[in-house]
């Protein structure tokens, strides 16, 4: 196959999201978007712009922002619960488990600038903690889009998926990886590259990191796989389990703590289906110093040529073993 | 249904209700004994329901937010046909549909998971603001305890249905005055309610929430503004060495109490 190419231009994810919650809205009426006050930050000015009364703005408000999430579904509606992901999954946590998962209410949770986004603002608003704390809740899929293109086809699935969804977006731009027309499946990873010495899996703001990388270890003869694996619940165990077989080591990256997290869910397949050397990348389980999330994400070895170098320690650790 | 006959079914629900809690060895049955009446005057009374269309859209919705009496709901559902009334007897049991707190997924005319305190109150204010939007007919009633009300959530809601305007909404408090450990007034007193809810621009209703004839009306009251019934209630209801003691929040009758307790509330049917 032919490499993906990220493209020049980057993309705030949240654009793709309003754009097709608008589009969708414009034909369903049943779709209501749900905020505490992030109007701005959820981007839901035209939304609120065409239709005021489908907005439903609980203030300053997570707990009353989940659980009124689940009382509109239960009276018919189809509501997008948005908010930046640290107060959405921190704040109403038990809401998320009681009141949409256990329930399965048809409620789309949306966290906007969710991992490091919010950089300087520092680990009270950094989401790092939302992939641990999810995805250990049954009946609810937990997703991170890679770019522009995942986003817009990630929100079209969830408003036909019947039951509850949380959708983890961020707001820093990405370049687009996918192609124009990409359909997303729940559960599927993307084969962005094809090799054989490695598996780098990422989701997210890190996936275009990982093909970055996989280009930089081509030029030095190493042909590296890439997945990107949105779904982090249910994760893509024929993927992963291919790719322990085929390429005999996984690398993942994630804007996320290393516990619990995307590298912790292929983890616990690799352990159980086929033992292979891994590591895993994120934020190693501290709360974060001041900078910027582009910064924060080159500080824990997410910049591409670092973990074309990791990549490369953990290929030898490979053949150590043989 | 006249108020004598719904006194009729709440003693009948709480002879049920007790006999349960005795085999099954748990429940709460303080709680549940103080908020019977009002479950029994909302179910063959009050709300519009059909028991063979449990999902109906036109129905008005019930909100347990006091989960843990779930056996009085399971007892009052039973008795109104939603599910089989022998089914009580598996109350607890592995694998029963009955469990400590009440499941919408697999009992019909349960509404949404409660439990964990403080979280009916948000979902019967999303499900009154939805029928807002969508001009569905059907009201909206919660139930919640008195100690329950510490939970914020609770505070969050009540200021979302002001600004809503959910007139679509009652809320009634149980207000047995006592909590698992001691009495509300000795733990983190939140009475009298009345005027908090008037400050967050609701109406209020004070009842003996014990009595059907004050019930009733409370809870057929219409207004402008969402509702709340504070209804003065009693831990233990109906079984004279129950009432109002704080021990009986979860305790089981011994055989000697159960046999007191039964004759008592026969005596009232």
């Amino acid at each position: 196959m032919n490499a993906i190419t990220p493209s020049a231009k980057l993309h705030d994810c949240r654009d793709a999201f309003v754009a097709v919650l608008e589009r969708l809205g414009a034909d369903n009426p049943k779709i209501v978007a749900v905020c505490n006050d992030s109007v701005g930050s959820s981007k839901l000015g035209g939304f609120k712009a065409r239709w005021p009364e489908r907005l439903v703005n609980v203030g300053i408000a997570e707990q009353a922002l989940v659980g009124v999430g689940a009382g509109l579904a239960n009276g018919g509606l189809l509501p997008f619960v948005c908010g930046a992901a640290c107060f959405l999954t921190g704040r109403s946590l038990e809401q998320i488990k009681a009141d949409i998962a256990y329930s399965n209410a048809n409620v789309k949770l949306i966290g906007i600038s969710s991992g490091m986004a919010y950089g300087e603002l520092g680990p009270t608003h950094h989401s790092i903690e939302d992939f641990a704390w999810t995805r250990v809740l049954p009946n609810l899929p937990v997703v991170a889009p890679c770019d522009s293109i995942e986003t817009a086809a990630a929100v079209e699935w969830a408003a036909s998926y019947d039951g509850p969804v949380f959708l983890r977006l961020s707001r820093v731009g990405v370049p687009d990886l996918l192609p124009t027309g990409h359909i997303f499946e729940l559960g599927k990873a993307n084969l962005l590259r094809d090799g054989d010495a490695i598996t780098l899996i990422a989701n997210g703001t890190i996936t275009h990191r990982m093909v970055k990388a996989a280009a930089i270890l081509a030029e030095q003869g190493i042909e590296a796989r890439v997945l990107n694996m949105a779904t982090v619940r249910p994760i893509d165990v024929a993927a992963v389990v291919a790719a322990a077989r085929d390429t005999g080591a996984i690398l993942t990256a994630e804007e996320h703590s290393t516990f619990g997290g995307l590298g912790s869910a292929i983890a616990e397949v690799v352990v159980a289906e086929a033992p292979v050397p891994m590591k895993i990348l994120g934020v190693p389980g501290i709360f974060a110093p001041t900078g910027s999330a582009e910064f924060l994400l080159d500080e824990f070895g997410m910049a591409p040529a670092a973990i074309a170098e990791t990549a490369i320690a953990l290929i030898a650790r490979k053949s150590s073993r043989t | 249904m006249q108020p004598n006959d719904l006194d009729r079914i709440a003693q009948q629900i709480r002879l049920r209700d007790l006999q349960a809690v005795f085999e099954a060895g748990a429940g709460h049955i303080g709680g549940e004994m103080s908020a019977i009446d009002i479950l029994a005057a909302l179910y063959f009374r009050v709300l519009r329901i059909w028991p063979d269309q449990p999902k109906h859209p036109d129905r008005d919705r019930f909100v347990l937010s006091k989960g843990h009496v779930a056996l009085a709901l399971y007892v009052t559902l039973a008795k109104r046909g939603f599910i089989p009334e022998e089914e009580v007897a598996t109350f607890l049991k592995p694998h029963s549909r009955l469990n400590g707190h009440p499941n919408c997924n697999k009992v019909p005319g349960v509404e949404t998971n409660t439990g964990p305190l403080g979280h009916g109150l948000p979902v019967a204010v999303g499900m009154a603001k939805a029928a807002k939007l969508t001009g569905a007919a059907y009201r909206t009633y919660v139930l919640t305890g008195d100690g329950e009300m510490q939970e914020g959530s609770n505070w969050e809601a009540i200021a979302s249905a002001a600004q809503f305007g959910l007139d679509n909404l009652t809320l009634v408090i149980d207000h047995n005055r006592f909590q698992q450990g001691a009495s509300l007034k000795d733990t983190n007193n939140l009475a009298p309610f009345p005027a908090k809810l008037e400050a967050f621009g609701w109406d209020v209703t004070e009842i003996n929430g014990n009595a059907m004839d004050e019930i009733v009306p409370a809870l057929e009251k219409r207004g402008s503004r969402p509702h709340c019934i504070v209804a003065h209630t009693n831990k233990g209801h109906g079984i004279s060495f129950m009432q109002d003691k704080v021990d009986w929040h979860h305790k089981v009758p011994s055989a000697e109490q159960y046999q007191i307790a039964v004759a008592e509330l026969s005596e009232a049917l």
